[in-house]
């Protein structure tokens, strides 16, 4: 039989999860934070390229309403108070209020989705107009995506978190989650900027 | 058997981690029941082994490989002569698309992101990858994108525009058909496998190190890969971006590159490029990490320079960002714009020299023994150094305004990729197959493999630098006899089919090896790096014992064995993290299972993909089974785990 090596520590009393940078899963989000954050920037930097080609812009249309927009930038600021809130108290391992949390969460993200519906409705665009058109379009529809995404994230969570399911490693899922809404607010900022201020500047 | 010994077993019954207290052997098992991987075609598909999925990464890159380099053979057969009609210039212009796009999306990157996968936990200490589901998922992904794109060439349905799909000639316009599009999502497939393998890569470098490996004792294969997973992360949302752009113009009527609606055709260059130059560098990287494993090892010393070669990678990767324009030079862009690139595209020659330099430096200290792992890895030097300079040459906006799209592009680039990959990768294929495989490929075959190459690479690509000096442009499917270029071609034909021949030899290497090959055991070498102290194949655990690095080079400082950690349990999977810096021991973090779901996930994808070359309507339907995929995949799969009964 082999010989066993020399022990130099034994880690039986490391804890087997941990929140923030501590976790693999808090890295892996970064990690597809930059990406997306990449891909929000080139889109960006694709919608200034374009409105360097053309002497108007945007090009005989007008710039799309404010309203939905606004208030859908309204909304997601505000959502950031339940969002951290929740955050605080999965780190407490509080599962009552982190239930409570997630259902505050999971309503939002919904009605999120319900004005972005009507910001698409008020673009003042289609996507084969032009080329305005088009990166408008995807410049929204990208964000879209990643609304849709997060918020069946959150709904699943949410269930997930009703079940017996229920482990430390849970709340660990709860902060990383509540890490990438940051992270899909924090997009919407720039980007409702790019929409709806900057045709109105130039 | 005494009653203390009884006692002794069946208190061990209970012990559930690892540690003094349970014997070698019961650890073993018990670890091995924990980890393996079951039996059958069902474990086969469900598997989340990285070692399996690196494997299977790395057969099917090569796969990619032959089939690219057929496809190379039949366009050098038909340029062998002038006025040659062995194909008709539409299969020439899909053979010569396939080709690269097989090349360097199927083959270059995945093929280095699998010697990552096989490696780096192996490397750093870990037991597993960090997301292996998620890394189950990326080859299954990539593994449908390949086999839709060739699916497609075969149906006569390939791409035919060149690897980098230049509109107007690629846009709805110039380009009708399907063509285009499958070229388009073959990119998406690849780029969210490549995507996902670099966040697992970078995750498991910063979280999984075993303890005592600090940031300055990482080896230089994994601060190479650490870097080229990083330079994935911010250069291939751009291809995906400009794919998905390309595909919307041609399907659902946007108008990005439509001049005529306010799009521009430069735009596409931009976004390509910005993705197009790193991967360059996204491929030479891991390769510098292949030579900076191997040099020491066949030297007999220690790197040299080992600060000076990880500063070099981050330099590369910094610079690769701010080139991109370089291949652009001739589209009329400002000429202040122009200097600037230039002066990049010449800068980024001083962190490449400095690695040269280093591994000469090695090479010159050292004892070198000329084994086959070392052979490739000069032929690397010497080819990659003609590249080089050839490229700094390209980097002259007047000499490439001459010499653009000949060639005399053809040969520089072919020198880079092959002399800067391709060696390195054949050199690293000799030095780990024992790894592997647990048997040694024959080095006779090995030199026979390396001479073949080497000089029918030269005879291949040399003679091209002149064919573009004369002006022989690339992407023509015949000429007219008289200009010249005659047995400049034909000697390249030749020099193709002598490194097909060394192709061959190799293949039959591995065949005969695979069976007959010496038993490696665990360090044939005498390397000094962690993967080399478990055994070859390693086990479906990695390492029984978490092991203690004291150095760079663990094996050669600790030559009566490492240390190692205890506690870890042994009935479930469980991972130790350590801090991003020190890799002091942090977290015990369970491991995932086999999973189905990654496959059946990676089939959802593969619907929406291919479905949207189509309709747009296959995002939106396509979108529910891929969310239940989801949803499967990540629904816990057993009960929440019960305090650790642990008897000690």
């Amino acid at each position: 039989m082999e010989r066993s090596p020399h022990f130099t520590a034994d880690l039986a009393h490391l804890p087997t999860s941990a929140h923030g940078p501590r976790s693999t899963t808090w890295w892996g989000t970064l990690g597809f934070i930059l990406i997306e954050a990449t891909a929000f920037a080139l889109a960006a930097a694709a919608y200034f390229y374009l409105m360097g080609q053309t002497e108007t812009w945007p090009p005989g249309q007008s710039p799309p309403d404010w309203l939905w927009g606004t208030v859908q930038l309204v909304l997601m600021l505000a959502s950031l108070w339940p969002n951290l809130w929740t955050d605080r108290v999965a780190h407490a391992d509080d599962l009552r209020r982190v239930r409570i949390g997630l259902v505050v969460m999971s309503a939002i993200g919904l009605l999120t989705l319900v004005v972005r519906a009507f910001e698409f409705g008020a673009l003042n665009c289609r996507w084969d107009d032009n080329a305005y058109g088009s990166i408008v379009w995807v410049l929204l529809g990208l964000h879209a995506t990643h609304l849709i995404t997060d918020v069946g994230d959150t709904l699943v969570l949410t269930v997930l978190m009703f079940t017996k399911h229920v482990e430390p490693r849970r709340f660990t899922d709860v902060t990383d989650n509540c890490v990438y809404w940051n992270f899909v607010v924090c997009a919407w900022v720039p980007l409702w900027a790019l929409l709806y201020v900057v045709p109105r500047l130039v | 058997m005494s009653a203390r010994d009884t006692s002794a077993r069946d208190s061990a019954r209970f012990i559930r981690r690892d540690g003094p207290a349970l014997g070698e052997a019961e650890t073993h098992a018990r670890l091995e029941r924990t980890w393996a991987t079951p039996p059958g075609l069902w474990g086969w598909l469900s598997s989340v082994d990285h070692k399996q999925v690196g494997r299977r990464y790395i057969v099917t890159a090569f796969v990619f490989f032959l089939l690219a380099g057929l496809l190379a053979l039949a366009m050098r057969m038909q340029l062998a002569g002038p006025n040659q009609t062995l194909l008709t210039p539409d299969r020439y212009n899909q053979i010569f698309t396939m080709h690269g796009t097989t090349m360097m999306f199927l083959f270059a990157v995945p093929v280095m992101e699998a010697f990552a996968i096989y490696l780096v936990p192996l490397m750093v200490g870990t037991r597993a990858i960090a997301f292996p589901r998620l890394n189950a998922f990326s080859y299954w992904v990539y593994l449908a994108g390949g086999v839709m794109l060739w699916v497609a060439f075969i149906l006569n349905v390939g791409p035919d525009v060149g690897w980098f799909s230049y509109v107007p000639l690629a846009g709805p316009q110039f380009g009708p058909g399907k063509r285009t599009d499958f070229w388009a999502q073959m990119v998406t497939f690849t780029e969210v496998a490549a995507l996902a393998v670099a966040v697992e890569i970078i995750v498991t470098v910063l979280k999984q190190r075993a303890p005592g490996m600090s940031l300055n004792r990482i080896p230089l294969f994994v601060w190479g890969q650490l870097v080229t997973s990083s330079m994935v992360v911010f250069a291939m949302p751009a291809v995906m971006v400009s794919s998905s752009m390309l595909i919307m113009d041609r399907l659902i009527g946007t108008h990005f590159f439509n001049p005529a609606e306010g799009g521009d055709a430069l735009l596409w260059q931009h976004l390509f490029w910005f993705f197009g130059h790193p991967e360059v560098y996204i491929i030479f990287l891991p390769a510098t990490g292949f030579v900076s494993s191997i040099l020491p090892v066949f030297a007999r010393r220690p790197i040299f320079g080992y600060t000076a070669l990880v500063l070099a990678l981050f330099a590369t990767g910094f610079l690769g960002f701010g080139l991109w324009v370089h291949h652009m030079f001739v589209t009329g862009l400002p000429h202040l714009g122009n200097s600037f690139y230039t002066a990049a595209s010449m800068a980024i020659a001083i962190p490449s020299g400095i690695q040269i330099f280093c591994w000469l430096a090695t090479l010159w200290d050292g004892r070198p023994r000329f084994a086959t792992p070392l052979l490739f890895i000069i032929g690397f030097i010497v080819i990659f150094v003609l590249g080089g300079l050839s490229g700094i040459m390209l980097a002259s906006v007047p000499i490439d305004s001459q010499v653009h799209d000949t060639y005399f592009v053809v040969a520089h680039f072919h020198y880079v990729l092959i002399g800067g990959a391709v060696f390195p990768l054949f050199g690293a294929v000799y030095y780990w197959f024992p790894k592997f495989t647990g048997r040694m490929l024959s080095e006779r075959a090995g030199a026979w493999n390396f001479a073949l190459f080497f000089v029918g690479f030269n005879l291949a690509f040399f003679p091209m630098h002149i064919l573009g000096l004369i002006g022989m442009p690339r992407r023509i499917y015949s000429y007219p006899a008289g200009l010249g270029w005659d047995d400049l071609n034909l000697l390249a034909t030749a020099g193709a089919l002598i490194l097909a021949a060394g192709v061959l030899v190799f293949l039959g290497n591995v065949w005969h090896s695979l069976k007959y090959g010496l038993v490696a055991g665990d360090n044939p070498w005498g390397a000094g790096t962690l993967e080399w102290a478990t055994s070859s194949p390693p086990p479906s655990v990695n390492f029984v014992h978490i092991p203690v690095v004291t150095g760079r080079e663990p094996l050669w400082e600790e030559p009566n064995g490492l240390a190692a950690v205890s506690g870890l349990r042994v009935d479930q999977r469980e991972l130790l993290l350590t801090t991003v810096v020190d890799a002091e021991p942090d977290v015990r973090e369970p491991s995932p299972m086999p999973s189905i779901w990654p496959l059946l996930s990676a089939i959802a994808v593969t619907v929406l993909f291919i479905g949207s070359i189509f309709t747009p309507w296959a995002v939106v339907w396509g979108s529910i089974p891929l969310a239940v995929g989801l949803i499967g995949w990540f629904w816990p799969k057993s009960p929440p785990d019960t305090p650790e009964p642990v008897v000690e």
